[in-house]
């Protein structure tokens, strides 16, 4: 158990390393950072004076060090246009970001769940079909479609809710089910054949010619033990919608990080591209190291070497 | 799943007509791609108020949305095809090796693969296509890099039981190379689920390919492709919506016919794959 503790952490570890380095290469490929902020008054003096303060006189290596141990500071760089530090702007960004990916994952869960255990009671009934119906359109469809669908339904057809922008609590509702609507098919599906799976084993048999009620099995014996798989599901999901956040952001105009990685884009403005970056990798990162510990802590049947 | 062991009757008629469209896309399509007339911009599709002369409509620029769809999908499909190829064999390659070497090799290459996918690519593609600019290149090469790890992961799997047989057992006895070995015994074994990974994965390279190009990252306009349709037509939602909806629908239809056929194969050939 120890030993994939510290195997997983170690492994977390070299992700982020990884991602750094790569950020660190972009930024470089991109050329002299001073020449960014030169004006036409700007002096030979003052041009080196960047350079001794950036560090640039110093070899690649020493850089990339200099750049990890600023990171480690909680030191991100300021943006080139905004005049701000770019780890302030992302702090900004991250709790409507991690909103957004909380309702969706609510939402998932809890259209997901009922409706996969509809479809398992329901096998080849019109349910099951109607219910899977919806999780093949939830993985197939692009979500940025079916935003644009919703908003054009919901907001412009039938004016029921904001178009876009974060006001209220309905404003958070066609991002949230459009960022939702994949994962709560994948939960769906999971849910259906782990349902399935666990009434055909021998203690609901059992349970079944004890003479219990329908509901007693469905509830007291299936449901508990077909709720591992989703419930891990549900953890790695919520590391996806982080990513996920970034193409409905945009669609409906969601004051969050994927909305700043992408006006950054727009603008050219690199730092705050490359703080989204790792602050979105450490999220998915960490996220999926707890549900993996999770995961080895709720299910004693799980042994990882 | 009794009703997939039919035919999947659905996903052969649109993948049909969407590889007609693409490769006969100059000779159907009613008009050039870029043919832009600006007094008939976002004419509406012809049952809902258009005329028979632009049946899907036009767009903001006058083009006609019909002939834009169908050069697109010439792009969707090149696009997927180089992807699915080169991520596919590099990929393959990576799990043969993996599964076969075992040991440190094996737990690193499987090592580099979990790193794969702990990445924000979509992030990682706007960054380099902010630093090298977009171009059709840097989106292959992405899309080729989002999908190797899960022909590696599961060609690996496979190659683990496969080496364990008498037959390769056999082999090497016999004094066969391990290049030998891997190229004519343990690749024929492997290639079912290789070609089920791919079908299920060209859904994803496509709705990847989407929407790299509608948040701009794909491959650069003026070349019309079904996400950059989308995020075009998107300002005009409340005047025009066919400009945004109607490419979507390509899209969707597209990847659920692949999603459909990959469910249908993969039970077919290999139901033990079922957990992908």
């Amino acid at each position: 158990m120890y030993r994939f503790l510290i195997r997983r952490f170690v492994a977390a570890i070299i992700t982020l390393l990884v991602v750094t380095l790569l950020v660190f290469i972009l930024s470089r490929a991109q050329g002299d950072p001073r020449t960014i902020m030169m004006s036409d008054d700007t002096t030979q003096e003052e041009y080196d004076a960047w350079g001794v303060e950036f560090g640039l006189d110093k070899p690649l290596a020493v850089q990339y060090g200099i750049y990890l141990g600023k990171l480690l500071r909680g030191d991100f760089g300021k943006s080139v246009l905004q005049r701000a530090e770019v780890i302030e702007l992302i702090w900004s960004r991250l709790p409507n970001s991690a909103q957004l990916a909380a309702l969706a994952l609510i939402f998932s869960i809890g259209v997901g769940v009922p409706l996969g255990i509809v479809a398992a009671l329901d096998r080849g009934g019109m349910w099951d079909y109607l219910s899977r119906g919806f999780a093949v359109i939830g993985h197939s469809a692009p979500s940025f479609w079916t935003g644009l669908v919703f908003i054009y339904i919901f907001a412009v057809m039938l004016g029921w809710l904001p178009t876009s922008r974060k006001s209220g609590l309905d404003s958070m509702i066609l991002p949230a089910v459009t960022l939702g609507w994949s994962a709560a098919g994948g939960q769906l599906r999971l849910v259906r054949s782990s349902m399935l799976e666990v009434m055909d084993t021998e203690y609901v048999k059992l349970a079944r010619a004890k003479g219990l009620s329908q509901t007693a099995v469905i509830w007291k014996h299936a449901f508990k033990n077909a709720l591992i798989a989703p419930l891990t599901y549900a953890g790695l999901t919520f590391a996806g919608l982080i990513t996920g956040t970034i193409v409905v952001e945009t669609v409906f105009a969601w004051p969050g990080l994927g909305l700043l990685a992408i006006w950054s884009v727009n603008n050219s403005d690199y730092p705050i591209l490359q703080g989204v970056i790792l602050i979105v990798t450490a999220v998915y990162v960490f996220t999926s190291l707890a549900v993996d510990l999770l995961y080895a802590v709720i299910d004693p049947r799980i042994r990882y070497s | 799943m009794s009703s997939l062991r039919r035919w999947p009757i659905s996903s052969i008629i649109i993948l049909g007509i969407l590889v007609f469209m693409g490769v006969f896309a100059p000779i159907i399509a009613p008009y050039g791609a870029s043919d832009m007339v600006l007094e008939n911009r976002h004419v509406p599709p012809v049952f809902f108020g258009g005329s028979w002369d632009h049946i899907l409509g036009t767009d903001p620029l006058g083009r006609d949305i019909l002939s834009r769809l169908i050069y697109g999908a010439r792009i969707s499909l090149f696009v997927s095809a180089v992807a699915l190829i080169s991520g596919g064999v590099i990929g393959t390659v990576i799990g043969l090796v993996s599964g076969y070497a075992g040991g440190t090799t094996d737990e690193i290459l499987m090592r580099i693969v979990d790193i794969k996918y702990s990445l924000p690519l979509i992030l990682i593609a706007l960054a380099l296509a902010l630093i090298l600019g977009p171009s059709l290149e840097l989106l292959l090469g992405l899309l080729a890099f989002l999908i190797w790890g899960g022909f590696a992961r599961q060609v690996r799997g496979e190659v683990l039981l496969l080496k364990e047989l008498d037959y390769v057992a056999m082999a090497k006895v016999s004094g066969a190379s391990t290049f030998r070995i891997l190229y004519r015994h343990i690749f024929p074994g492997v290639l079912n689920t290789v070609v089920v990974v791919a079908t299920l994965q060209v859904g994803s390279v496509i709705l990847a390919e989407a929407s790299l190009s509608f948040l701009g990252a794909g491959v650069p306009p003026p070349t019309p492709t079904w996400g950059a349709m989308v995020s075009a037509g998107r300002l005009y939602l409340d005047i025009a919506w066919w400009d945004a909806l109607i490419p979507g629908v390509a899209i969707l239809l597209t990847v659920l016919a692949f999603t459909l056929l990959g469910d249908w194969l993969r039970d077919r050939v290999d139901p033990r794959l079922r957990q992908i």
